[in-house]
């Protein structure tokens, strides 16, 4: 099981979700990817819709960049 | 297949779709799809194929653009009447969409070559305007087991049906051409332009589907419709058994060219 980190801050909806599908696509199935994204938007809607396509999401944890956070999903 | 910025930009919208995503489009940009015919039905195949980012288009046609054809056939424009059809589609192609690449053949689809061209093909796109045609584009990809769809239009309708190996044919509902005449070509009996669009991307969205296995195929199912009342019908069908290419005991085993009727040859 690898760990790949993703960030999606400067991105925005709906190329957010589209990029993480991207990087899920590279993975093989078990792995993680850590995908760093702003509140708002992005964080309503990434871990959403990475649920409804059958990832897991595993936590989404607050980092020390203000607005900023991380969203664990497995794939 | 790597996708760079500008696909990643260009495919968002496929790449967002579950049924689609990163494997579905790679799967589309890998396709090779024959369109025969680059007329009313080609021209809206063309364009969501080619927008959708099918690898290769090849497009058959022998005409070249007449006035009369503006009003449905969207791929080409004022300038380009008296211009081979498949080359105006594919500067139009190009302009859409430069991943594309496309093959032309200016000639007409016959027994001669049907088998040479279909081969380098993954699925072939029935976009003409006549019986022969038709019944020989089933025939050729039957016998070569090549999936494709069937399209037709006229006047206020149109009718659909996808063919993949061991599903109904063509053939296995309308066991040969009406006799010449019988039927009027659209060039005759005149078509709804619209129509042509209606049609033609309900086709595109059927190879669309074939190469990404999204949803359930119009397989062993003819659909149709009439823009007057609105009405879509589905009308479940059968591989039949007396089918004279695909049943137990063909008698269609080579190609054939059917005779056309008189006024459909131009010039």
């Amino acid at each position: 099981m690898a760990n790949y980190n993703l960030d999606i801050t400067h991105e925005h909806c709906p190329m957010t979700f589209v990029k993480t599908k991207i990087e899920l696509a590279k993975l093989k199935s078990g792995d993680i990817l850590n995908v760093r994204l702003t509140e708002g938007e992005p964080l309503q809607n990434v871990p959403k819709s990475a649920v409804e396509q059958g990832y897991n999401v595993l936590s989404i944890v607050e980092t020390e960049t203000k607005g900023v956070h991380i969203v664990v999903i497995q794939k | 297949m790597d996708f760079n910025e500008e696909q990643i930009q260009r495919y968002s919208r496929h790449i967002l779709l579950q049924d689609v995503g990163v494997e579905g489009q790679e799967k589309i940009c890998n396709a090779r799809v024959l369109i025969v015919g680059a007329g009313g039905l080609g021209a809206p195949i063309a364009f969501y194929l080619a927008a959708a980012g099918i690898g290769t288009i090849g497009l058959i046609d022998g005409d070249t653009v007449d006035l009369s054809n503006l009003q449905r056939q969207i791929i080409h424009f004022t300038e380009d009447v008296n211009k081979p059809k498949v080359l105006s589609a594919k500067e139009k192609i190009e302009r859409l969409n430069p991943d594309v690449k496309v093959i032309t053949y200016h000639k007409l689809f016959t027994s001669e070559n049907a088998f040479d061209i279909i081969k380098d093909y993954d699925f072939v796109v029935d976009g003409t305007d006549n019986f022969p045609v038709k019944f020989l584009i089933n025939d050729a990809c039957v016998l070569a087991g090549k999936p494709f769809s069937h399209g037709g239009i006229l006047r206020f309708d149109g009718q659909t049906l996808t063919y993949k190996p061991g599903t109904a044919c063509y053939r296995c509902l309308f066991h040969a051409p009406p006799p010449p005449g019988a039927v009027p070509t659209c060039s005759q009996a005149g078509v709804l332009g619209a129509i042509a669009g209606m049609l033609g991307t309900i086709q595109a969205a059927e190879v669309l589907k074939y190469f990404t296995g999204a949803g359930d195929l119009l397989t062993n199912r003819l659909l149709s419709f009439n823009a007057k009342s609105m009405e879509f019908r589905t009308i479940n069908v059968h591989p039949n058994s007396n089918c004279p290419v695909c049943g137990k005991h063909p008698t269609v085993t080579t190609l054939i060219d059917y005779e056309q009727a008189v006024c459909e040859i131009k010039r």
